[in-house]
């Protein structure tokens, strides 16, 4: 076994501390952006769709202010946000390198994203379903969690599996700055010291994070769906 | 001073620069355990009507008594309150949680009010018994606004508000919703408001109020009000 592994990839082997070490990394930066992006793309979005016009607590000057915010830092690409961020990141936790620096601009640059589709999975819930709850007396923290979000459950797993795979991309391209992890591993271990090996692994390990989350993201969404209607929708 | 009043109500809807004036100032007055049809063609103003009474929303001018309450001059708050304890409410397209079984879509309801009537009496009365543990999507649309109506009645509200109840159904289920309703008047001494385009319902009612351009067309009290089931259309 490790004769073939010596054969394969000679030079993982060799840096096999520097490689784990790598995947920790990437794993940290994932699990810490990755909570936030959450809470903060949830908070976001649900803020966005109660707050538009015609919905249940219309508000302008909020609606345009996270509007903004999300158009903003959407339409800057994140190799260029991060580089942006540096003096905000520096300030805000100390440094603009290493795991801690990443997740700074990690955030800045998922939580619009998630923003959007934690959005749409909302304005997906039938206005009905809104108006009834409406009539029944329901408060406005009651049509958000009672409603938008219990409706929306399927729905927003699909996001988050989405907005899960878009961040482990996005961490990968906050090593070529200086963030460590998977990505910074393949590109200074692998490119610039042109062992191939190192690359073909990283493509690898990338891979089989982003199919656990893939199926983990499907298994949730079907368990959630209410199973009479797909039952249902199949014999239609 | 009757049950429910309705003085000079005026109802403008702003329209970018537009005004649309969807009631024109509107007078009826309803009493107690009346089984009430609204009667009036698409856009005259009835639904604006049913949605003002029932704290849905707010009249531009005019006054709105319920009970002795002055609704009219309701906050949001005490709207959302007003709505929640003594409204119940039915839609065209009744308006289900589809995850949720057809208990849960009326527990959904009775969670946040006072005095609930028992989910399960409920359910059977409006002659789902055995459905209780199905969802939405496994009912017919008559089964489905009969889960409305459950939702509505189990909350122990004031006033039962219909809005079209039978538009999306057959003739016959039409007709069997349209009983249900109003046995549960004649029962339970509540009183319902139903609206509906359809003029051969009139007669089921005990006061009959027909609306024509933001305006009460006609109010009349039906003394002999025809049961359901000898109404044809």
């Amino acid at each position: 076994m490790n004769e073939l592994l010596e054969k394969l990839i000679p030079n993982v082997l060799d840096y096999s501390e520097r490689f784990f070490t790598s995947c920790t990394q990437t794993l940290q930066m994932f699990a810490i952006a990755g909570i936030f992006t959450f809470l903060f793309g949830m908070l976001f979005g649900v803020v966005l769709t109660v707050t538009k016009r015609g919905g249940i607590r219309e508000n302008r000057v909020i609606y345009y202010i996270v509007e903004i915010f999300t158009n903003v830092f959407r339409s800057i690409p994140f190799i260029i946000l991060l580089i942006f961020l540096i003096p905000f990141t520096r300030a805000l936790v100390g440094t603009a390198i290493g795991v801690k620096g990443a997740v700074v601009p990690l955030i800045f640059g998922a939580v619009p994203f998630f923003t959007r589709q934690v959005e749409t999975a909302l304005a997906n819930v039938d206005d009905g379903k809104i108006e009834a709850a409406r009539s029944m007396g329901s408060g406005t923290f009651g049509l958000i969690f009672r409603i938008y979000l219990h409706e929306a459950v399927p729905e927003l797993v699909r996001v988050t599996t989405i907005t899960a795979i878009s961040l482990i991309g996005l961490t990968t391209m906050a090593g070529a700055v200086g963030a460590g992890g998977i990505g910074s591993f393949a590109i200074n271990y692998g490119q610039n010291l042109n062992h191939q090996d190192i690359v073909n692994v990283c493509v690898v390990i990338l891979l089989v994070f982003v199919c656990v989350l893939q199926t983990l993201g499907n298994f949730f969404s079907k368990k959630t769906t209410n199973r009479e209607l797909i039952t249902r929708r199949k014999e239609l | 001073m009757a049950y429910i009043e309705f003085k000079d109500v005026k109802k403008i809807y702003r329209m970018g620069e537009v005004d649309i004036e969807a009631l024109s100032g509107v007078d009826f007055e309803i009493e107690k355990g009346e089984f009430v049809v609204i009667a009036g063609a698409s856009g005259a103003g009835k639904s604006t009507i049913l949605n003002i009474l029932g704290g849905m929303d707010n009249a531009t001018s005019g006054e709105i008594i319920v009970d002795g309450n002055k609704i009219s001059d309701y906050g949001a708050r005490q709207l959302t309150t007003y709505r929640r304890y003594d409204i119940g409410f039915v839609f065209q397209f009744y308006n289900l949680v589809q995850n949720l079984t057809v208990v849960e879509n009326v527990e959904l309801a009775t969670q946040i009010c006072k005095n609930p009537l028992n989910i399960e009496d409920t359910v059977r009365a409006v002659g789902l018994g055995e459905r209780m543990h199905n969802f939405p999507a496994q009912l017919s649309g008559g089964e489905q606004q009969r889960v409305a109506i459950a939702r509505a009645l189990a909350k122990n509200p004031k006033l039962l508000l219909c809005d079209e109840p039978t538009g999306a159904l057959d003739y016959n289920t039409g007709k069997s919703i349209l009983k249900l309703l109003q046995d549960t008047c004649r029962e339970q001494g509540m009183t319902v408001i139903i609206i509906t385009h359809n003029l051969a319902l009139t007669d089921m009612g005990d006061r009959i109020i027909k609306v024509k351009s933001g305006k009460i067309l006609s109010m009349e009290k039906n003394d002999n009000p025809l049961p359901i089931e000898r109404i044809e259309w």
